[in-house]
């Protein structure tokens, strides 16, 4: 596209549309977690967690939600309590 | 000893294996021992690049199966000195060789003496591998004997992508660091703002560059001739191809301005015969 079509129709140079889509398809790939770190975290969860509460270890769900909001993709972690400890254990 | 290097990208056709061919050759020609070994078993393209399709013997697998010793797959180069080739099989597939095996093999190629002369001693400076498109085994092949990467992009979103994933990939790999080669630059539309130029290109990727070369129909002359571009020495590619050679010997040699040819100071100094650089 010349500068004169450019000067009229006041689109957008393609290369800074271009930069644009990159940047937002990266931050998505960049984000996936490799398996090798979300079961670390899990079972830091569960350590963290249980001097707070008892939990059902075995209904634990901790994952990355695929839907794309504004901030970009989100952890949600689905933990069952069984019952709240009165004291922290730690 | 020597050093294996290998060239990769993720996604296809954005340049290894002219940039394979004609770095190799260009680190040749300053007088450095070079092995380029085509790492994309099925699909091997280095031998006709290099115009030594009709001297192949033995291949790549040939070696890692046993029926040939590596020195009798060597292919010496018609122009270089110093500068050889160990072909892929073309009628394999990359499951043909393992990332172990492929390793064995680099490091097999730093100990070979390829002298000709009874009792002389010759020993590669550098290897260079050309790795195949994509993320599976054949990538895992070609960076497994590694010691240093380079990876090729195009100025355009979706190689700039899969560039972006293979950084990931080497890290994995334990080779990080790797240096960028950004290809098929077009000057003039980076001017007019319809592509993205190097500087874009860095910064989103946050790796360090190797060097830039352009967009330049040399490369597709010399391809059909099956001779590397920087024969040809009036050739930006070429002079490009030259640069990245000698900034991986640990030569500073700064980025050539590419916008040079097309200044008005330059278009009047060609017409005049006058020659840059
Ligand atoms: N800078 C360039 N200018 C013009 N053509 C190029 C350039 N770089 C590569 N090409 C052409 O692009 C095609 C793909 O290049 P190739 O090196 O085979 O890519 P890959 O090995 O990554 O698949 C070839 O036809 C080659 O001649
Ligand atoms: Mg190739």
């Amino acid at each position: 596209m010349g500068f004169l079509s450019r000067l009229f129709s006041r689109k957008k140079p393609s290369k800074e549309v271009a930069k644009e889509r990159l940047q937002l398809v990266l931050s998505h790939d960049r984000m996936d977690i490799p398996p090798g770190v979300l079961e670390p975290l899990k079972d830091d969860l569960i350590r963290v967690i249980s001097d707070y509460m008892e939990i059902d270890e075995s209904g634990i769900d901790v994952r990355f939600n695929n839907q794309d909001s504004e901030e970009g993709r989100s952890l949600v972690a689905s933990i069952p309590v069984v019952r709240m400890r009165r004291e922290r254990t730690r | 000893m020597g050093e294996t290097l290998v060239i990769t990208s993720g996604k296809g056709g954005v340049g290894k294996t002219t940039a394979v061919a004609n770095i190799g050759a260009a680190l040749a020609s300053r007088g450095y021992c070079v092995a380029l070994v085509d790492a994309d078993i099925g699909l091997r393209n280095l031998d006709v690049v290099l115009g030594l399709e009709n001297r192949i013997v033995y291949d790549l697998v040939d070696v890692v199966d046993g029926f040939c010793r590596l020195k009798q797959a060597l292919i010496k180069d018609k122009r270089h000195d110093g500068l050889y080739l160990l072909p892929a099989a073309q009628t394999k597939d990359k499951t043909a060789v393992n990332p172990e095996q492929m390793k064995r093999i680099c490091n097999q190629l730093k100990e070979i003496n390829v002298s000709d002369e009874a009792g002389g001693a010759k020993y590669f400076d550098y290897i260079i591998v050309d790795s195949p498109a994509g993320i599976e085994q054949g990538f895992k092949n070609a960076v497994s004997g590694a010691d240093r990467a380079f990876i090729i992009t195009t100025p355009e979103v979706s190689a700039v992508r899969d560039a972006d994933r293979i950084i990931g990939l080497l890290e994995a790999e334990e080779l990080p660091d790797p240096q960028l080669i950004i290809n098929r630059i077009r000057p003039g539309m980076v001017r007019t703002g319809d592509m993205m130029d190097i500087e874009d290109i860095v910064s989103i990727l946050a790796i360090r560059l190797l060097g830039v070369v352009p967009e330049d129909d040399a490369i597709v002359v010399a391809t059909n001739r099956g001779e590397p571009v920087i024969e040809n020495s009036g050739c930006t590619a070429g002079q490009a191809f030259t640069n990245m050679a000698r900034r991986i010997i640990g030569e500073e040699v700064p980025l050539m301005n590419l916008d040079v040819k097309e200044s008005l100071f330059a278009r009047l100094g060609s017409f005049l015969g006058l020659r840059q650089r």
